[in-house]
């Protein structure tokens, strides 16, 4: 029986949460393959739809990582960050998905160790969860681009 | 005099004026309503009739009214301007005039928030300042609101709520001074506690002459418990009830309360009839109107002046 | 503008249950600026639907298109060429808006994505509050420019009522008394002594009351 292997995305923010990935790497430290990062000038890029279309596209989790609070590079945007992950976790149990498939964490640049053990511990959680209900039915997100 | 209101009479006779207070039951029970006015007769001039109280579907205060007129008792029949629009309120205005009511007391209402139909929409088509405008024009103009002549106009005696306790306290004097503007006979105060402030806000009165335009009847409630106490001090919109009663209430044994609760009343009765322009007292022992006769006879206001 | 927020997910789903191609329109004015029916809403109720369908093993045709405003004839034109393509149109604009979606395009089912709320302003980021309840008959100018009949639970035009304490209504804490407010806006005009002015008894017929209202500018038609 072939183990689970849930795709997360982690949403990085430049300054902080990107850097402390990188860190855990020159460290040599091991965190799962399973997260896959996407650079970003700051968290507060992130909007709803950004974690909504990852969703779509198949993740399994979606983390968005800034910076700690009141370290923020750009001074709210880890802040509008955590209200939109905080807005849209109801509206994806409307819909059945699992709240937990998505979180905000924080941390410093230099905070390799911390990276690392929340990319590891994330991923578990994701696999305890199990896929994505949306590829439960097997249909596929449709390429198409909005008009 | 205006109408052929016993209350009117009593108020211009000089004698201070004593109501009371039914609430009608929850259901088609002519009994309880005659019970509780029961009690009452003999010991107030006039028995206010509450109209859907605190949002809550009860016997019509029409309906109740009616009764008590029937028992030869004479009625304040309350209407809320929460329930009905302008053509229903004038109906039913007619209606009780019919009947032999003569006394009536106009009220905004509470929420519907409160009762039983949260999900009611709220009419207020008018406020209770328009309706006694509207029962003015009724009476002394013999036309309707909208302008039509009335056939034989109902001589209404019109009273209307005061709270000398509700925010902001400095427009207190100001509202009485509207309502009498409308066309208002007496008022009833909210249930008085706080006898100091209530002299603050008649120094207000008097010092524009209202008291000489408007008759005022001071409200009495008498505490049952220290837990009644604490529940109007706090829970209660626009009531003030001061510490020193709360802590006199909880100084004596739970069996002591209800009548410690009694003697604060009739203390306050003393009080109040010093106060130059209190023309009466209104008495709403809630669910307790037995003790009404106590409150009456002690506060020296028995027997009721025969008019 | 007039303020709205979205439906339930389960009522919208419910309502396409059975369609496997939808035309979710959305309107740049009122409900962008509320955020609750703009290009943004719309992009993310399509990923919410399809991601919906998704779970049942179907993928959904969802088109997005937001529209300058959805209660005028001419932008709602711009749906034309797509409604034949289509098994029924979801609506993110107020109610206005979908009933002229529906006016124009007769065989195709309609859907409404918002629940419309009120006229209301901004009184924040993120906040509305009512404002205007459309009487016909402004007496703003009686009243310092708050209005009684939205903003005071009761519309008393004579207030406030006994309920009021400190400052709020008897209904909420979180309301404020809106008689307060008049009281404390005429202090501040210097008009107190117009507080004892009794407002008459309004006529309704310029409002809702007298049924359903048009305005017609012939120097316009």
């Amino acid at each position: 029986m072939e183990k689970f292997e849930p795709t997360i995305v982690a949403f990085c923010c430049h300054y902080c949460a990107y850097t402390a990935a990188d860190m855990a790497g020159s460290m040599r430290l091991d965190y799962p393959p399973n997260v896959k990062i996407v650079r970003v000038p700051c968290s507060g890029k992130v909007d709803a739809i950004h974690i909504m279309k990852a969703l779509e596209k198949g993740a399994d989790g979606v983390l968005v990582a800034g910076c700690l609070e009141g370290d923020c590079h750009f001074k709210t945007g880890n802040v509008k960050a955590l209200q939109r992950v905080t807005y849209l976790k109801p509206f994806l149990e409307e819909i059945g998905i699992e709240a937990e498939r998505v979180q905000m964490v924080t941390m410093s640049a230099g905070m390799g160790t911390r990276f690392a053990r929340i990319a590891t511990e994330f991923t578990e959680k994701i696999r305890e969860l199990g896929p994505n209900p949306v590829k439960a039915g097997g249909a596929a997100a449709p390429q198409r681009a909005a008009s | 005099m205006k109408t052929e209101s016993v209350l009117e009479k009593v108020l211009a006779s000089g004698e201070l004026a004593v109501t009371g207070e039914c609430g009608p039951p929850r259901g088609a029970l002519p009994e309880v309503v005659k019970e509780k006015a029961a009690l009452l007769k003999g010991y107030v001039d006039a028995v206010n009739v509450t109209d859907n109280q605190t949002a809550m579907v009860r016997m019509s205060s029409f309906a109740a009214s009616v009764f008590l007129r029937q028992m030869d008792l004479h009625p304040v029949f309350q209407m809320v301007c929460r329930d009905r629009n302008r053509l229903a309120m004038q109906s039913d205005i007619i209606g009780a005039y019919s009947h032999g009511i003569n006394t009536m007391l106009c009220l905004s209402g509470d929420h519907p928030k409160f009762g039983d139909h949260p999900m009611a929409a709220n009419v207020h088509d008018l406020d209770s300042m328009q309706l006694i405008q509207t029962v003015r024009g009724m009476r002394d103009e013999g036309r309707f609101q909208g302008g039509a002549e009335i056939k034989n106009p109902p001589k209404m005696f019109i009273g209307a709520a005061a709270n000398p306790f509700a925010d902001p306290f400095e427009l207190r004097v100001a509202r009485l001074a509207k309502k009498v503007k409308a066309g208002v006979d007496f008022v009833q105060t909210q249930c008085i506690y706080n006898i100091d402030k209530f002299e603050t806000w008649m120094q207000g009165v008097r010092d524009r002459g209202l008291h000489e335009k408007v008759y005022i009847m001071a409200g009495i409630t008498p505490m049952k418990s220290v837990g009644m106490a604490r529940y109007m001090k706090s829970k209660v919109p626009g009531m003030d009830v001061p510490d020193e009663l709360v802590k006199r209430m909880a100084g004596v044994s739970k069996e002591q309360q209800p009548q410690e609760g009694i003697d604060i009343c009739v203390e306050s009765i003393e009080r109040l009839r010093q106060i130059e322009g209190v023309a009466g007292f209104h008495i709403m022992a809630i669910e307790w109107e037995e003790k009404v006769p106590e409150i009456v006879e002690r506060g020296g206001l028995y027997p009721r002046p025969q008019v | 503008m007039i303020t709205a927020e979205r439906k339930p997910m389960d009522e919208i789903m419910a309502s396409i249950d059975g369609c496997g191609r939808i035309l979710l329109v959305g309107c740049n004015e009122c409900v962008t600026v509320c955020a609750a029916g703009g290009r943004k809403e719309v992009a993310l109720l399509a990923s919410a639907l399809q991601m919906a369908s998704m779970k049942k093993g179907r993928t959904l045709d969802v088109r997005e298109m937001t529209l300058e405003r959805q209660c005028d004839p001419e932008y709602v034109e711009e749906l034309a060429p797509h409604i034949d393509q289509v098994d029924a149109v979801v609506s993110m604009a107020c109610g206005c808006g979908v009933q002229e979606v529906a006016r124009r395009f007769k065989k195709t089912p309609v859907f409404p994505a918002l629940n419309t709320k009120f006229m209301g302003a901004s009184e924040g980021p993120g906040i509305w509050a009512e404002r205007c309840q459309g009487c016909g008959d402004c007496l703003l100018g009686l009243t310092g420019g708050i209005c009684p009949i939205a903003r005071c639970a009761k519309r008393l035009m004579n207030g406030p009522c006994g309920g009021s304490t400190n400052g709020k209504c008897e209904i909420s804490d979180d309301v404020d008394c809106a008689w307060h407010l008049i009281w404390e806006r005429m202090k501040e005009l210097g008009i107190e002594d117009r507080y004892e002015d009794v407002i008459s008894a309004k006529d309704w017929r310029t409002g809702r009351g007298s049924g359903p209202r048009k305005i017609i500018r012939e120097d316009l038609e």
